[in-house]
């Protein structure tokens, strides 16, 4: 059996000995996309944040294609691990082409500041959220969807063979939250991209993930393929709804539909 | 391939190729504008300096000045310039560059403006533990040794107790900046009390001449003052210019910042130590000339057009100012104005300013 990409042994994670997660043993496997759902203060951004060693545990471990974290430099996690916190703020001033630059700072040195290497991936980071034409523009300019890609686009051009991203799809239309999941999903496909979100739509987890791991109070209500997790008990004990679930007209996946009467008149 | 449909839109739309000239291994993807505006910055020091050597209670052409330090001035030139003038100049050049990197380096770490060292208590520190010294050993055999060596070690004890204070007491889990910023005045506060308290226990005359000094006052300075803050500026702004990569990564906040491999707890170390050292040998050479690390990085910012300060910038800004303040205060007015008076005039303003525009956004 092959090295997981990231391993927790025995995690729990606190702030300010406030216990929000206790015990967790998950390995996230190479060339997979896995997505953490569950409702909100759950603990599935706590969980995110430790896999990319922002938040340092209170017990346990987090191991990084087998070696634990803090044996590793910060800029070397920062060449496999790329992680994109929720909601972000740059300076304003910030071009988006300086933002997306600022990507390649695990790749560059003292010898090396600036390659066309970097160039390219920065370029290439542009192209691929569609924002090549606002390369120029101050971020404080652009609409939040807009800047929103940028930031992607900054995890993107780090090219890091693992992706961590908090809710990536916050501020974005229905168009622009599929361009987001398509492009992980294209990164996954093309380069073998390793991806882990956490995101609120189910639905769209669903569509875009190999693996969903339902999440409440610290704990795992259920992992596995989004056919095995997404089933009316998992929802209803994740989340206190009552759903149907539906398979998707489109893609046959798992579709959660609300048990609850429209409010509307008819 | 483009994921993203192409943005239909009719705004500005440049493409093309990173506008930006490389220098040096500095890594800097120096924006045309910001080279421009630090050769400008350049140039105005220079002829600032030239000035500052020439004008005063005896005037010598820009041409004299340049001649005598080319080494063919005459005596009493000669005198004037290399024995006078010139260690005093250097002084107001290095303490300008010394606060305006070491205010650029908090500024931009702390996404604060108001996160500079004057401000946050270090420079008080540093006046602290100077006037102790002073007031301690004037009067003795030991004075010229204590001027040398005394004040610079006791500026930095002082400056470094004053970080170490406001770290401790503005930590929780993290630096939110405006705590620290609160801290940080409640310090400066307490020590400007102790060094008062200083002051009024020393004899008279040691008391009038800590006091000058404690303005900030470039007047009696000696070749003596120019050595330490030289060694000080010649090793630290370059540290400096090697973290400036990393500060501008920490710009983005410290989740972003660990995310792109940047250890965010050492990279605040290193900027507090720096900030540390340059502040407390600018508070040894000339006392705390106020205000010039908190708004020379904010000048620098704005005529750069940039999201952060770009450190050669604000280090030839400052140089420039502070000479400049320095050279009116003498020339201006019959009795000598001291340097620190004429920043203070000039920041306190924009101190002003950038708090009631804060406590708005605070309220909206």
């Amino acid at each position: 059996m092959t090295v997981p990409v990231l391993q927790t042994r025995g995690l729990s994670l606190a702030y300010d000995k406030r216990t929000v997660v206790d015990d967790l043993n998950l390995s996230i496997e190479a060339g997979t996309v896995t997505t953490f759902v569950g409702p909100n203060g759950c603990g599935k951004s706590t969980i995110l944040k430790a896999l990319g060693r922002i938040l340092h545990p209170a017990a346990g471990e987090v191991l990084l294609e087998g070696t634990p974290l803090p044996q590793l430099s910060t800029r070397e996690v920062a060449r496999r691990l790329a992680i994109l916190p929720q909601s972000p703020v740059a300076p304003s001033g910030t071009s988006v082409r300086d933002l997306v630059m600022r990507g390649r700072n695990p790749h560059q040195s003292w010898a090396r500041p600036w390659s066309k290497e970097d160039a390219q991936a920065a370029h290439e980071a542009l192209e691929r959220t569609g924002l090549a034409d606002l390369a120029d523009r101050d971020i404080a300019t652009l609409s939040g969807g807009q800047r929103q890609r940028a930031w992607i686009a900054l995890v993107v051009a780090q090219a890091a063979p693992t992706l961590l991203l908090d809710e990536p799809t916050t501020y974005l239309d229905l168009a622009h939250q599929l361009d987001v999941l398509r492009l992980v999903r294209q990164l996954n496909r093309e380069q073998g991209t390793t991806a882990v979100m956490v995101l609120h739509d189910i639905s769209l987890a669903a569509r875009y993930s190999d693996r969903l791991v339902a999440v409440r109070d610290g704990r795992v209500v259920a992992d596995g393929t989004p056919q095995e997790v997404l089933t009316a008990d998992v929802v209803a004990r994740t989340f206190d709804l009552h759903v149907r679930i539906v398979p998707d007209p489109v893609t046959g996946t798992p579709l959660v539909v609300p048990e609850e009467p429209a409010l509307t008149g008819s | 391939m483009s994921v993203a449909n192409p943005p239909v839109q009719t705004e500005q739309q440049t493409t093309g190729p990173e506008p930006g000239v490389r220098v040096g291994p500095i890594g800097l993807a120096w924006r045309p504008r910001v080279l421009a505006m630090t050769v400008v910055a350049l140039v105005v020091a220079v002829v600032v300096a030239v000035l500052a050597l020439g004008l005063g209670s005896a005037h010598l052409s820009p041409l004299d000045v340049l001649r005598t330090l080319a080494g063919h001035g005459e005596g009493a030139q000669e005198f004037i310039i290399m024995d006078v003038r010139l260690p005093r100049v250097l002084v107001a050049l290095l303490v300008g560059v010394a606060l305006s990197v070491a205010g650029a380096l908090t500024q931009t770490f702390a996404r604060n403006p108001l996160a500079t060292p004057d401000i946050l208590g270090v420079t008080s520190g540093a006046s602290l533990g100077a006037v102790t010294v002073i007031a301690a050993a004037g009067g003795t055999s030991l004075a010229p040794v204590v001027a040398n060596l005394g004040v610079p070690a006791a500026a930095t004890a002082g400056a470094l107790v004053a970080a170490a204070l406001v770290f401790a007491l503005g930590w929780r889990g993290g630096l939110q900046s405006y705590r620290v910023v609160l801290v940080g005045i409640g310090i400066t506060a307490v020590l400007d009390a102790l060094t008062s308290y200083q002051l009024v226990r020393a004899k008279v005359t040691i008391a009038t001449a800590a006091s000058q000094w404690l303005v900030g006052s470039l007047s009696g300075v000696s070749w003596q003052s120019v050595w330490p803050l030289l060694v000080v500026v010649v090793l630290a702004v370059p540290l400096a210019l090697a973290c400036s990569r990393s500060v501008a990564a920490a710009q983005l906040g410290d989740e972003v910042a660990w995310g792109i491999g940047v250890h965010v707890t050492r990279l605040g170390v290193a900027v507090g130590l720096l900030a540390v050292v340059l502040s407390a040998g600018a508070v040894a050479a000339a006392g705390p000339v106020g205000f010039v690390a908190f708004v020379v990085p904010q000048i620098a910012v704005r005529i750069a057009g940039t999201s952060r300060p770009p450190l050669l910038l604000s280090a030839l800004l400052g140089a420039a100012l502070v000479t400049g303040a320095d050279l009116l205060g003498r020339i201006l007015l019959p009795n000598e104005v001291p340097v620190g008076i004429i920043t203070t005039i000039v920041g306190a303003p924009y101190l002003i300013w950038l708090l009631v525009r804060h406590s708005r956004e605070l309220a909206s």
